[in-house]
């Protein structure tokens, strides 16, 4: 068998290893990578940096496959020399391996601008893992950060690192922001964005010298002025890197020169990806990668024939809730070009066609890119738009997807990054017997690039797998057909934060008694309740804060935390019920106490009359947390439950949650306060805490999961605030912790929780502290009503009867 | 005064607009008996606050477009019609008021005089309607008399 070398173990080698494998003869493949990890998504590490995804979820080839294809993968080695008479290459490890064909596919390095001391700690690039993990080790809540570049990656970057709580400037050399993508316009509006978000961009500004003494604290700018900074990243860019080209005598000029079959200027060495300039353009995005690691395998296995003839270069900017897409020739300047404009500054959205000869020649999108895939097609088939012409900006909506799967032709693109076409698809579900998205995703790699094409891999497979089970995506009624996950998404990336306006957008403008308090809910919780509370979307028990009972009059339970009370407070409670003559007062089932049948224009003077907090026994939230005795006077007692369960109380009670969480904390596992079936339980044991999650003791008896255990009663908190916020974002409306937990899965749920990334922990705490922050205890309103006949009844403005 | 029906009516000034939110309800008490009325930006209707599944407060309700919907157990409630909006309720009914803004101020147009018995509750007067009655151009409508 013949040896195949492979120097470079990134997306364009190894994609391109996996069509030399589906080729003949085989090889006997050696693959060196001087990174120590597997083949992983290059494109994600923002999303990385972001603390939205696990160094181990962008992994794209695992060990696994490269021992079922018995290739030989050296991490860690970086290639040093390359001898092209003598067939081997060298590594730094001084390991020689001989080889019969060589593919060099070593990307590309990052371009560092020319800068006085540059060398300080605290100064970043921003291109693998490794870089990345650098990164979020460094970074932390207030850290002032400069990204310098306003490329994609910088402002992934930078993105990123304000989601880590870092205050983000972008320093970018142009005038505007992503000028290889966007024209100024759409610059304009991109940066607009970016300011919204609260990152600063400064732009037309080129850094001199990174200031401080062996550790970064500003960054000055040539012609004066500077700003400081604790951390700076450099994305300015990225350059093919070429030292083995030049090594192996190779023709290089940006970058190693390859013609329309990938061949370079030796017989024996084939070069593919960022490092190799085709008809005199290096590419820096995936798609084009994996177009040339197609026609390379073909040539490369003895099957030459199919050409290279150049990519259509197209970005996405991946920053949730900041759209950005650009596709083809963009600049206002080409020959004999129309420009198609629309702008609608209020919203944002920025589209700009240019046009050539009746073609479409380039694309910008800002705002929306939700007709992305339609243009990007445009581009590819060069189909006449004459016919269209009234509708260039604004495609005829497609209502159902699977109308738009279906007039697709065979050949054009579902997966940009991976170029995989509908025909490929179509025939891996029928010839693979292909059925999930997953082993699309396994067989074809459509949608492990970027990922945006998703949507249309599940439509097509929706449309041609028989037995095709859609994952059961729930929508909250029919006033607004959107899954409830997407629905979020949506409300948070176009900053909606009114349930009417939520409504006329993405509904049917009127809603009801079943959306209405869920985007209440979303709202409240996305804004962490920063939006703009309508009472009229609420049921009656939250516009005024008590249970509304079968005869329309009200229940008033207040807060008595971990059930520990005091005989002031139940004398107060006592007084109340003479003074309002209340028909029942009742002992319940959560250790509180429960005044029942009381009328709605006596609430605010009861709330006052008490002199306690709400106790949230009327709505979708916090309700209380069930204690026992704990170590004050209980035997048994091993961990202060009381204590820790009205610390807990204290720091989740007013919030709002997706249903009702009811809590418990329980000194010994004897369990008396029934913490084990609780939404959230503290179980004590001898020096350590259970944190139990997901138990139910109602409609359904399901006993918790445990979560973790811990040390400390704050560790044990914290823990349960991880859940807790958790829950809050993810799971569906009037979802019960017992069904969100067997939906999820404890393992996922652990995953996402008490062992996600710091980062990610970080933020759900910082969500959760700034709820918290923005909440208060609803019977204030009994002082400040939230409308002046909030609570009294109407009399009419003349008598009408005798 | 005028005569509707057989039953004299009279436009009564009921509530100051600002009294009642957008899209939400107030109960009004007249004389012995409760009037809900809602305000849905572009007009307010006023119906009987007595839901006609078990009296729930309909003032109460969810406004969802043109209907309410009872707190106690989501009877969907047309304030236009009175009528029952889902399939289950569909034949039941609470009575409607015509409704009138000037200056600000709310009219409701109110059958007078209403019954008034000493120590009786509008919730235990009898519900007014409970069929729809179908008229001669075929449009079901509820029997208020």
């Amino acid at each position: 068998m013949k040896k195949l070398v492979v120097v470079g173990n990134g997306m364009a080698g190894v994609a391109c290893v996996e069509q030399i494998l589906r080729h003949s003869p085989k090889f006997d493949i050696t693959i060196f990578g001087d990174e120590t990890h597997v083949n992983y998504n290059r494109i994600l590490l923002s999303s990385v940096l972001a603390g939205e995804k696990r160094s181990d979820d962008i992994v794209l080839n695992g060990l696994d496959w490269y021992q079922q294809n018995s290739i030989d993968l050296r991490v860690g080695v970086r290639i040093a020399g390359v001898d092209s008479l003598a067939k081997t290459v060298t590594g730094d490890d001084g390991s020689v391996t001989r080889f019969d064909k060589l593919l060099l596919a070593t990307g590309s390095v990052p371009l560092i601008p020319s800068i006085e001391e540059v060398k300080k700690e605290g100064v970043f690039v921003f291109r693998n893992l490794d870089d990345t993990r650098a990164l979020l080790e460094r970074c932390r809540p207030g850290l002032k950060a400069v990204v310098i570049g306003g490329g994609l990656l910088g402002l992934e970057a930078a993105r990123g690192l304000q989601v880590q709580g870092c205050e983000v400037t972008v320093v970018h050399l142009m005038e505007w922001l992503m000028e290889r993508q966007l024209d100024p316009t759409g610059g304009g509006y991109l940066a607009a964005k970016m300011n919204q978000m609260g990152i600063t961009v400064l732009l037309g500004l080129s850094t001199s010298a990174i200031l401080g003494n062996g550790k970064v604290e500003g960054v000055q700018f040539k012609g004066g002025g500077s700003i400081p900074a604790d951390l700076v990243v450099i994305a300015a860019g990225i350059r093919p890197n070429v030292g083995l080209g030049h090594e192996a005598g190779l023709e290089v000029k940006r970058g190693i020169v390859v013609n329309d079959y990938m061949e370079t200027s030796h017989p024996d060495i084939f070069a593919v990806g960022e490092c190799v300039q085709h008809n005199g353009i290096c590419y820096g995005l995936v798609a084009p990668l994996i177009e040339q690691g197609k026609v390379l395998a073909a040539t490369i296995t003895g099957n030459k024939g199919p050409k290279y003839q150049g990519s259509v270069q197209a970005a996405k900017l991946k920053i949730m809730g900041v759209d950005v897409f650009s596709a083809g020739e963009i600049g206002d300047k080409l020959d004999g070009s129309e420009v198609i404009r629309y702008e609608d500054p209020a919203l944002g959205i920025y589209r700009k066609l240019n046009l050539k000869d009746g073609k479409l020649a380039g694309v910008i999108l800002v705002g929306d890119t939700a007709d992305s895939h339609r243009y990007m097609d445009w581009l590819r088939t060069q189909q006449d738009l004459a016919p269209l012409r009234r509708q260039l900006l604004f495609p005829a909506p497609t209502e159902d997807i699977g109308i738009d799967i279906a007039q697709m032709s065979d050949s054009e693109t579902i997966c940009g990054c991976m170029g995989v076409t509908k025909g490929t698809i179509i025939h891996a579900i029928h010839e693979k017997g292909v059925n999930t998205l997953a082993q699309l995703k396994e067989c074809t790699r459509a949608s492990t690039g970027c990922g945006s094409c998703s949507g249309l891999c599940q439509s097509l497979l929706k449309a041609v797998v028989p037995e095709f089970e859609e994952e059961v995506k729930r929508t909250i009624c029919q006033c607004i057909p959107v899954a409830e996950d997407q629905l979020r998404e949506i409300l948070r990336s176009q900053q909606l934060k009114s349930v009417q306006e939520v409504l006329e957008i993405y509904g049917n403008g009127i809603g009801c008694e079943i959306c209405k308090p869920a985007l209440s809910y979303m709202l409240d919780m996305l804004w962490c309740g920063d939006h703009d509370e309508d009472r009229s979307a609420r049921f009656i028990n939250d516009r005024v804060h008590a249970n509304i009972q079968k005869d329309g009059t009200f229940s008033v339970v207040p807060r008595i935390r971990g059930g520990v009370t005091s005989p002031d407070e139940l004398r107060r409670i006592a007084d109340v019920a003479d003074k309002y003559k209340v028909p029942m007062l009742k002992i319940t089932g959560s250790q509180r106490i429960d005044l029942l049948g009381v009328k709605k224009s006596d609430l605010p003077e009861i709330w006052a009359d008490l002199g306690m907090p709400s106790g949230q026994a009327y709505t979708k939230g916090v309700r209380m947390v069930k204690t026992c005795v704990g170590t004050d006077f209980c035997r048994f007692g091993v961990q202060d439950s009381t204590g820790a369960g009205i610390e807990m109380e204290r720091r989740f009670e007013n919030l709002f949650t997706p249903h009702k969480v009811k809590m418990g904390a329980v000194g010994c596992p004897r369990n008396c306060a029934e913490a084990t079936v609780k939404d959230i339980g503290l179980v004590g044991q001898e020096g350590s805490w259970q944190v139990v999650v997901g138990g139910a003791a109602g409609k359904k008896v399901r006993k918790a999961d445990l979560l973790v255990t811990v040390e400390t009663t704050e560790q044990a908190l914290t823990a349960a605030a991880l859940f807790f916020q958790y829950y809050r974002e993810s799971a569906n409306y009037l979802e019960r912790t017992y069904d969100f937990v067997e939906r999820i899965g404890i393992e996922k749920v652990r995953k996402e929780t008490v062992y996600a990334p710091d980062p990610a922990k970080h933020g759900l705490l910082e969500r959760l502290r700034k709820s918290k922050e923005r909440s208060s205890d609803a019977w204030l309103e009994r002082d400040t009503p939230r409308h002046p006949t909030q609570f009294i009844q109407i009399k009419p403005l003349e008598e009408v009867f005798a | 005064m005028k005569e509707t029906q057989g039953v004299t009516r009279r436009w009564t000034r009921i509530a100051q607009c600002r009294d009642i939110p957008l899209r939400e309800g107030r109960a009004v008490k007249v004389g012995n008996r409760e009037i809900a009325i809602f305000n849905l930006g572009d007009r307010f209707l006023a119906v009987d606050n007595r839901c006609p599944h078990q009296g729930g407060p309909l003032a109460d309700g969810i406004v969802s477009g043109g209907s309410v919907v009872c707190p106690l157990h989501a009877w969907k409630i047309s304030l236009e019609t009175g009528e029952g909006a889902n399939r289950a309720n569909s034949s039941s009914c609470v009575e409607t008021f015509r409704t009138r803004v000037e200056h600000g101020v709310i009219f409701l147009e109110i059958a007078a005089p209403v019954v008034s018995s000493e120590g009786t509750s509008a919730r235990d007067l009898p519900l007014l309607c409970v069929k729809p009655v179908t008229l001669a151009d075929g449009e079901a409508s509820c029997n208020h008399a």
